[in-house]
């Protein structure tokens, strides 16, 4: 009895002190959390106080987002963000058709050269930002093509592409053979049974590597920065942010709105997708 | 004769015919490309690095290694970088740790990655306008707070993953052998996630030496970082020494993503996707 009542105490300590652990864990991962978000929140509860600095003084106002519209301002700002999404939905799609078609291909290569042109693939991930810029830049030098919209979507599907082959692949090595090769016994020649057969299969790999490529594409800064020349006056959004907070100090109120619409539309976009696939995944798992 | 070639024609047609080959020629175009816009640069580069005034020489070395400056860079590009890596293990470590063990632990890796999407020159300057308001001095300390606040997820994110897919039976066959739970963690889940340290680590590490964006927002006017002088000697038509620096860059690379292949053994490295 006294012994049942000494382990009872034991477990009950024991699951008080799992409970602090517990806690304290929970603690630490919210702290980390909010300190990554902070700069991000304080940016949009600001844009709404049109300041330059994180004040209150000037009110609750839409001000800042009102001075997007100002000629001043829009004028600039449309045409990157115009020119952000024009490179990105081109070099997108390219990237996607050009790294699908090749991933079929590499996939059914021999092991060996299989192996050599996954690690060209590789290359323009590891690598840093820099070098792939500054080698872009010296070899468009170098054969003399024109500056402008030509070397930046080169550029874009050169980091882009290696992306959408790597998501493709896994879609790939699931696949079952047999139904490519029931296909053509059924009658379907090679390219019919491709259309018809592999694609649909590898149709989610396919989107998932579009959505990458768009977003890489988007994100860039580096690459654009330094291969979008310096006579020819076109700026992404990166670029266009990067010129303005070089030459005039402090962060003017419309950049806090612009900013803020930017991060609602990024996180909210990327939080759908993924919560889908995740709830996706769930199902498959138990299954 | 006419025999022989419809034998001939036959075969031929088979090959053609033949899955494998056919499939494979779909690579071709994108070998094409990556050999002109990814091999081709990076031999350009290389070349550069050996050419100055259009004689193959080592000045450009040379060069570098006279002008202090560029050196003294990299070495403190090299010191910023690892005090932000074991700053990102330090935070990280016990992050992607309590993480696996929940359940709801992925979706909240999500929340850590999700600012990542954001552009990270948005992020940066709302770093700055918080340093800014708090009329923080901008120096070291700030632009190694803006490195981890940037890279951290990148850390995160791998060792989630690797710890996530250690079999649970070995630490439960560890206790059951009488190991306290620090011997636990010590002798069996950490030396089973070194592959995902090794990949977090080159994932913040590169970065971190080679941006320029960040350096120059957060590092107040002293602290210029390796990317930084690469940008400004080929801004300055330094085409020869830049291009020794990138690739320094460049050996920098391969040589942790040797180490990584090493380390994990045949596996394939996690990265982001």
């Amino acid at each position: 009895m006294s012994l049942d009542n000494k382990t009872l105490t034991m477990q009950k300590s024991s699951v008080k002190d799992k409970n602090i652990k517990k806690l304290c864990e929970n603690g630490y991962i919210l702290v980390i959390l909010l300190l990554l978000y902070l700069p991000i929140i304080l940016i949009i509860i600001f844009s709404f106080f049109n300041t330059s600095a994180f004040s209150f003084r000037k009110g609750f106002s839409f001000d800042s987002y009102a001075s997007i519209f100002d000629p001043n301002n829009s004028a600039k700002l449309t045409e990157s963000i115009k020119n952000t999404i024009v490179i990105a939905v081109i070099s997108a799609v390219i990237a996607t058709l050009l790294g699908t078609i090749a991933a079929i291909g590499i996939f059914s290569m021999k092991k060996r050269t299989r192996r050599i042109v996954e690690n060209a693939n590789q290359l323009p991930i590891i690598n840093s930002e820099i070098v792939v810029a500054v080698s872009l830049m010296l070899f468009f030098v170098t054969l003399r093509i024109p500056e402008g919209y030509m070397r930046l979507i080169i550029g874009h599907i050169s980091f882009c592409a290696p992306y959408v082959v790597l998501s493709v692949m896994p879609r790939l090595m699931q696949m079952d053979s047999n139904i490519y090769e029931a296909a053509l016994d059924l009658g379907a020649n090679p390219f019919r049974a491709m259309c018809r057969v592999i694609i649909p299969i590898i149709l989610p790999g396919i989107l998932s590597g579009f959505v990458m490529a768009f977003t890489i594409s988007l994100d860039d800064f580096i690459i654009t920065q330094l291969n979008k020349g310096s006579t020819t006056g076109i700026d992404t959004l990166s670029t266009y942010i990067y010129s303005t907070q070089h030459t005039a100090g402090g962060l003017k109120p419309y950049w806090f709105a612009v900013f803020s619409i930017i991060i609602v539309v990024m996180i909210g976009v990327l939080l759908l997708i993924n919560l889908r696939k995740y709830r996706k995944n769930i199902p498959n798992k138990d299954a | 004769m006419s025999s022989k070639i419809q034998v001939l024609s036959n075969r031929v047609l088979k090959k053609i015919k033949g899955f494998r080959i056919t499939r494979s020629v779909f690579a071709f175009p994108y070998i094409l490309f990556l050999m002109l816009f990814v091999v081709v640069p990076l031999l350009i580069l290389l070349v550069n690095a050996f050419v100055a005034d259009g004689a193959i020489t080592l000045r450009n070395f040379y060069d570098l290694i006279v002008d202090g400056a560029s050196l003294k860079t990299l070495w403190f590009s090299l010191l910023v970088g690892f005090v932000t890596t074991v700053l990102c293990i330090l935070i990280g470590y016990p992050v992607a740790y309590i993480l696996s063990k929940r359940s709801a632990g992925r979706l909240i890796v999500l929340l850590f990655v999700l600012p990542m999407w954001v552009n990270c020159l948005i992020r940066t300057l709302a770093t700055r306008a918080l340093f800014e308001s708090l009329n923080a001095e901008f120096g070291i300390g700030t632009l190694i707070f803006g490195m981890v606040y940037n890279y951290i997820p990148f850390m995160i994110l791998p060792l989630h993953t690797t710890i996530s897919n250690i079999d649970k039976s070995y630490s439960e066959a560890a206790s059951d052998l009488g190991a306290n739970s620090v011997t636990t963690f010590l002798k069996v889940n950490f030396p089973l996630s070194i592959p995902g340290l090794i990949s977090g680590i080159t994932m913040v590490f590169i970065p971190t030496i080679s941006t320029f964006a960040i350096s120059q927002f957060l590092g107040g006017t002293s602290s210029h970082l390796f990317g930084d002088s690469i940008n400004t000697k080929f801004e300055h038509q330094l085409y020869g020494v830049g291009s020794v620096m990138s690739l320094i860059m460049l050996v920098l690379v391969l040589v942790s993503n040797f180490i990584i292949s090493k380390v994990n053994k045949g596996e394939t490295a996690d990265n982001l996707w």
